[in-house]
């Protein structure tokens, strides 16, 4: 530590003033932005953080509870931005957003979570099987790898740390051999002559974003979701950023979670921002329980947690997305694929509200901080595929849940998203409310990315959700006795697109689940039907037609795909569908 | 002993500000006056100037009167001594029984590691079709009733309270009418229920700020039992009370609203009191049902909007039923796949086709002529509103999910309701 800051002796300073989660401190020595301070209370020391100097005063948000906290009390400023340490033993760790380490601290205090009690993020004493890469006389730079550990399924490169600038001569390197994390592998000297020693871990702040690499990339390769109406309807890219935002009660969790299972990603973040911790609980006491069908491991053998939920400290909840959003990138650098979800980005973006409150600035909309915009964006721009200097390439994707107030759209926060995002996942009430699941509105949404099928087959079956619903509209008016059979045909082929599709049983092994392959075969099937011209007498027997077809379909979606019964029900499906083709 | 302050340079609204030094962030006072003493809690320090919030409120507070700082913050009784009593607002007893300070315990702990809770496992039976069925009740959930006034979610609340199958009941009345509290008691003293209850009752006539700390009480309360490994039901009414006090102290304090007057941290005024519910590792649980009552009976309206979002679902009570749409239990997940094999796909189905009843009714009214299929929808709609929406319907789980076939078979035919062919089999009754 200590590289933003030549002399960090600490120097004590004392509040002046305490309002909620909000301090001032009258400083007498240089301060910085965004800098790590600590306040004694009784016997426990606070986190805090710089956020605004005024003259000679410094305010402070509070990383816990200002509890028995007194004017006079004593800050301790350390000189360091806000960061997480980086090393191998990330994954499968479930964090608070400062990173504190959830299992562990249970171990220490027990059911809650006390205030002023800072673990270790990483195991000190595992030992790792270290292979070094680079050779001593070698030139590196920042980003540049030592050696490597296998971490569980993936090789874990020890990397020059970020913050070291400049070009460093390797002295030496640590041979093959089983080390701690804090172990010296290499000895680097720069062209000035200082000598530093490398260790298996490093520090980074976490609001500034991990840039050693030689280019950012187009996103174009599709992420598979194995969820139709993303993969299908509405991609995802990889190292591309989309948001779900939708209602209380739409289904925005029930979808990440299915996402985070599901989707092809080597290392996947989950970041529960201010939501439930019961949700988190089921992830915490699942995952471990759930084969990633990749590579027949447990799924929370790629994950890492970052748990700040609603009744946790509120700043820490600001620092918990940024803390995800570091752990993403440091793993990219390992030329992987990495997805962040962020579960809720609206609390985030509370958590800001709530601080600009107390700091009295000039409010924007909602009272949310005029700031909010080019924050939000400065997040979902740490995304991205890049090329490393390896020529190996890694990505970034993020995935932000949004809790629009009132479920209105037109919010900040959704708007500030809209902005910045390459696909929408609009959730919606009404979807919900018929246990259309997933609540993706099909109309409303938009993606910027490619599908895994055929883009004029998609036009055609877009073509006929956006008319079966003008008919539906329609119907409401004339009624259906109004409606003539074209028409109704397009309806019951809207509907038909939905239910057997769009609609996906999450809580199905076979359903909850479709690989690329199947996706396009089922919507193959889907759009034979589509384009299919069928000859009815009346709308009671095209009706009855495409509900029996229906049942045939969804009972489809349940078997597995390529078995004995799979098949018979795809000749049972043919034959309903010649049956009543129109006679030309 | 503790020095006793006697210039008040500041009074506005209930919150009070005096010259005092050494005092602690969240530290109770008393303030004593011509209109007696008053509990007060420290909400703001600036250098000397120390603001305070006067629970019994600031009318008659006089610019000379007593300050005297207590060293504590708020503390409760996490006796047994507490069951069978009611308190006011403050923790005092209003039962005319003396005061409970044994084993006294902060109000407003620390959040619980989510690493010490574990998935809610066990459903609580209501034997209302509109829950056991369509939106599972679970142990350790946090679940709103929203309504409107008038509506009769105390009834509800207690009828839950009194089926549930829990070892303590805490209830906590914020605002609530007189009549409230009293039938409440009645009707869990008639049930025998009152000896495992401990009642907080800030009622309406009570001083507003009193209603503050009915939540953190009754929730301390709740955990230091479930810390003994009891099973705690909490029933919160009204949170609408206590979030209009939360926004009477913040404007007061010069705090910039966010949404109709409403503090910025609403939502984690709110999720502090409701992520108490927990099912621990290793203890008891608590559940939480609260009443949300939405002014106008608008859903965006920020307290229930907020809570929507924290809590695992919400009950929507209209017209003396729940609805079906929008009531939502996030946690029946948990619980209703291990029920019977047909639980989610009866759920599933009778709500899908309840929408499409509801939209052949808004046709219906408009006048158009009923085909075949709205027929069938208008037939089915009508039995399930009679005999699966009401309130006095009260069947269990199981006798629930056969009626619900029977309206089905009653109504539609086979491939009409959407249901795997191999439930079907199972359970489409013959005629």
């Amino acid at each position: 530590m200590g590289f933003f800051m030549d002399d960090n002796t600490p120097v004590m300073e004392k509040v002046v003033a305490v309002n909620g989660n909000m301090i001032t401190v009258e400083y007498t020595r240089r301060v910085m932005q965004n800098e790590v301070a600590f306040v004694r209370v009784g016997e426990s020391r606070l986190k805090c953080e710089v956020i605004r100097v005024r003259g000679k005063y410094a305010d402070l948000q509070v990383f816990e509870s200002t509890n028995k906290m007194k004017v006079g009390d004593e800050v301790e400023f350390t000189g360091e931005l806000l960061s997480v340490e980086l090393g191998p033993g990330l994954l499968k760790q479930v964090y608070d957003g400062l990173q504190n380490p959830l299992n562990l601290l249970a171990e220490k205090s027990g059911f809650f979570l006390q205030r002023g009690v800072y673990l270790s993020a990483l195991d000190r004493e595992a030992l790792w099987d270290f292979t070094p890469i680079a050779k001593p006389g070698d030139t590196v730079r920042a980003g540049d790898r030592l050696g490597s550990v296998p971490e569980g399924i993936i090789t874990h490169y020890i990397m020059v740390p970020f913050a070291w600038r400049g070009q460093w001569k390797v002295k030496s390197v640590a041979a093959s051999g089983r080390y701690n994390i804090d172990a010296v592998i290499a000895e680097l000297e720069n062209e000035r002559g200082e000598v530093r020693k490398a260790t298996m871990t490093q520090f980074w702040p976490v609001k500034i974003a991990i840039s050693d690499y030689s280019e950012k990339l187009l996103p174009e390769e599709t992420l598979v979701t194995q969820q139709r109406s993303i993969d299908t309807f509405f991609p995802v890219a990889v190292g591309g950023t989309f948001c779900t935002p939708g209602p209380f009660g739409a289904g925005k969790t029930v979808l990440q979670h299915a996402i985070s299972q599901h989707a092809r990603a080597d290392v996947v973040v989950i970041a529960a921002c201010g939501e439930r911790a019961g949700e988190v609980v089921e992830i915490l006491r699942e995952y471990p329980e759930l084969e990633d069908p990749r590579t027949g491991r447990s799924l929370l053998d790629r994950s890492i947690i970052i748990c700040n939920t609603s009744s946790m400290p509120v700043a820490a909840r600001e620092a918990s997305v940024y803390t995800a959003v570091t752990l993403a990138e440091y793993y990219r650098q390992m030329g992987l694929d990495t997805l962040l979800l962020a579960d809720s980005t609206s609390r985030w973006a509370q958590a800001l509200r709530e601080m600009s409150g107390r700091l009295e600035e000039i409010p924007g909309e909602e009272a949310f901080p005029a700031y909010l915009e080019s924050l939000i964006s400065g997040f979902y721009e740490r995304a991205g595929v890049v090329r490393l200097r390896t020529g190996e390439k890694g990505s970034v994707t993020i995935g932000g849940a949004v809790s629009p107030a009132g479920g209105n759209f037109e919010e900040p926060v959704t708007q500030a998203t809209l902005k910045v995002v390459g696909a929408f996942l609009g959730l919606s009430r009404e979807r919900s409310d018929a246990r259309r699941y997933p609540a993706i509105h099909p109309l409303d949404s938009w993606s910027k990315y490619k599908s895994l099928v055929d883009p004029a087959k998609l036009a055609m079956a877009r073509d006929i959700l956006r008319r079966g619903a003008d008919v539906n509209q329609m119907m409401k008016v004339v009624g259906e006795e109004g409606t003539g059979i074209d028409d109704f045909i397009v309806y019951m082929k809207s509907e038909f697109l939905d239910y057997v599709f769009l609609q996906q049983n999450t809580f199905d092994p076979q359903d909850g689940a479709s690989s690329a392959e199947r996706q396009r075969e089922m919507f193959d099937g889907v759009c034979r039907v589509l384009e299919t011209p069928f000859g009815f007498a009346d709308k009671e027997q095209a009706r009855a037609f495409f509900l029996e077809l229906r049942q045939l379909f969804l009972d489809r979606n349940y078997m597995a795909q390529g078995s004995e019964e799979y098949r018979r029900q795809q000749d049972l499906i043919d034959r309903k569908i010649i049956g009543s083709v129109k006679n030309a | 002993m503790r020095k006793v302050y006697h210039r008040i340079i500041r009074i506005a609204g209930n919150v009070i500000t005096v010259e005092a030094d050494g005092v602690a962030y969240n530290e109770l006072a008393e303030v004593s006056g011509l209109r007696g003493v008053s509990l007060a809690q420290v909400i703001r320090l600036d250098g000397r100037r120390v603001s305070l919030q006067v629970f019994a409120g600031s009318r008659g507070i006089g610019t000379d009167d007593e300050v005297r700082f207590l060293g504590r913050e708020m503390q409760v009784s996490g006796s047994d001594a507490l069951l069978g009593r009611v308190f006011n607002g403050r923790g005092a007893a209003r039962d005319n029984r003396p005061d409970v300070t044994s084993e006294m315990i902060d109000i407003g702990t620390p959040s619980v590691n989510p690493a010490k809770r574990v998935i809610p496992r066990h459903m609580i039976r209501t034997n209302i079709p509109m829950i056991d069925i369509f939106n599972t009740l679970v142990e350790s959930q946090k679940l709103p009733i929203f309504s409107v006034a008038g509506e009769p979610y105390n009834e509800l609340l207690s009828r839950i309270a009194l089926q549930a199958q829990v070892d303590v009941i805490v209830l906590g009345g914020m605002g609530l009418k007189h009549d409230d509290y009293l039938t409440f008691k009645r009707t869990l003293d008639e049930h025998g229920a009152l000896s495992r209850t401990v009642m907080f009752v800030h009622t309406a006539s009570d001083p507003v700020v009193e209603c503050l700390m009915v939540p953190d009480m009754c929730l301390a309360v709740a955990e230091s039992f479930a810390l003994k490994g009891k099973r705690v039901l909490c029933l919160l009414s009204d949170m609408t009370n206590f979030a209009d006090a939360l926004k009477e102290i913040a404007v007061t304090m010069e705090q910039i609203p966010a949404t109709r007057g409403y503090p910025g941290d609403l939502y984690s005024q709110l999720a502090a009191r409701y992520e108490k519910a927990v099912d621990f590792d290793g203890a008891g649980s608590i559940t939480i049902l609260a009443v949300t009552t939405m002014p106008g009976d608008d859903v965006t309206h920020p307290v229930p909007d907020n809570t929507g979002y924290i809590t695992e679902g919400q009950f929507y009570l209209r017209n003396g039923r729940i609805e079906p749409f929008g009531s939502l239990s996030r946690l029946k997940q948990q619980v209703n796949g291990r029920t019977r094999p047909d639980h989610r796909a009866i759920m599933d189905a009778m709500i899908r086709l309840f929408a499409d009843y509801r939209s052949t009714l808004e046709k219906q009214s408009m006048g158009f002529k009923m085909s075949a299929w709205d027929k069938k929808l208008l037939k089915y709609g009508a039995r399930f509103e009679k005999e699966m929406m009401s309130l006095s319907v009260n069947i269990s789980l199981e006798d629930g999910l056969d009626l619900g076939w029977k309206i089905l078979a009653d109504c539609f035919d086979r491939a009409e309701v959407g249901i795997k062919s191999d439930l079907l089999d199972r359970y489409w009754p013959e005629k």
